[in-house]
């Protein structure tokens, strides 16, 4: 059933990936974004990590997405032209990307039988769940990063708000 | 009963469609979401050895990545807000200020 789950969600990821990069208006390649992220929330969740999964939904295709899709609407982006710095990149861009990927997957799959199965359901610890485990380590011994990235989110507000500013 | 090999091979398929959307996209916003793509696809992989390991550590890393990946998120859609302002263009060949 994991197989089947995995297989579902992998196969919507890609081709969301994939529609990703041919759509040639900017709203499209938001959109097909949010499919990925949605398809990668299933697939943690299959790994057991229930927290992230919610905070990838929450987080990623709630807020960030919402603040791209704004952008374009605001800026009106239309449909990108092909100019020759593309054709470069083409050449360059298409074995590059294929060359990391037969790196990675070789990789991968020859390590295949020492990196051994998912099972769903599967507790990381003796038997707590995640949330607890999660929120135990992060209360206690990351405490202090934990604090310092509320200033960095704080950081972000201020640096976007006076980016964004108009200027007198 | 997965072989945590797929879902890092489908990590790699995604992450390399990210390099490639990031090389070839001409849009100053398509880049930028190409590039939420292979962060996307950085957490697969440790979400998986968090997996496999039987570590919360991963699951960390990614709630630490995804906090950072908000804030890049605000900062960078500014910055666009202004290039916008300033060049009337989302075309990244147009905006060469620091080439000529």
């Amino acid at each position: 059933m994991q197989l089947a789950l995995f297989i579902i969600f992998g196969i919507l990821a890609v081709a969301g990936a994939l529609n990703l990069l041919f759509q040639r208006h900017p709203i499209n390649s938001a959109l097909s974004l949010v499919v990925v992220m949605m398809s990668l929330a299933v697939l943690y969740w299959s790994l057991g990590a229930e927290f992230l999964a919610a905070a990838q939904v929450i987080v990623y295709s709630g807020a960030i997405m919402v603040l791209f899709v704004f952008v374009i609407m605001l800026l009106n982006a239309g449909e990108e032209e092909r100019t020759h710095g593309s054709r470069a990149a083409y050449n360059v861009g298409i074995p590059g990307a294929a060359a990391i990927f037969c790196l990675l997957a070789f990789v991968f799959l020859s390590e295949r039988d020492a990196l051994g199965v998912a099972n769903i359901g599967g507790r990381l610890a003796n038997g707590v769940d995640n949330i607890a485990e999660l929120s135990q380590v992060l209360f206690t011994k990351l405490l202090l990063p934990f604090e310092v990235t509320s200033v960095l989110i704080l950081v972000a507000i201020l640096g976007a708000v006076v980016l964004a500013r108009k200027e007198q | 009963m997965v072989p945590i090999a797929y879902y890092l091979v489908l990590a790699a398929v995604l992450f390399s469609i990210g390099i490639g959307a990031f090389l070839i996209k001409r849009n100053v916003i398509t880049i930028f979401i190409s590039i939420e793509l292979m962060l996307n696809a950085v957490n697969l992989t440790f979400v998986a050895f968090a997996h496999k390991w039987h570590q919360i550590g991963g699951q960390i890393f990614v709630f630490f990545v995804m906090v950072v990946a908000a804030a890049e998120a605000a900062v960078g859609l500014a910055i666009i807000i202004a290039i916008f302002r300033t060049r009337q263009t989302l075309n990244v060949d147009e905006i060469d200020l620091m080439n000529s």
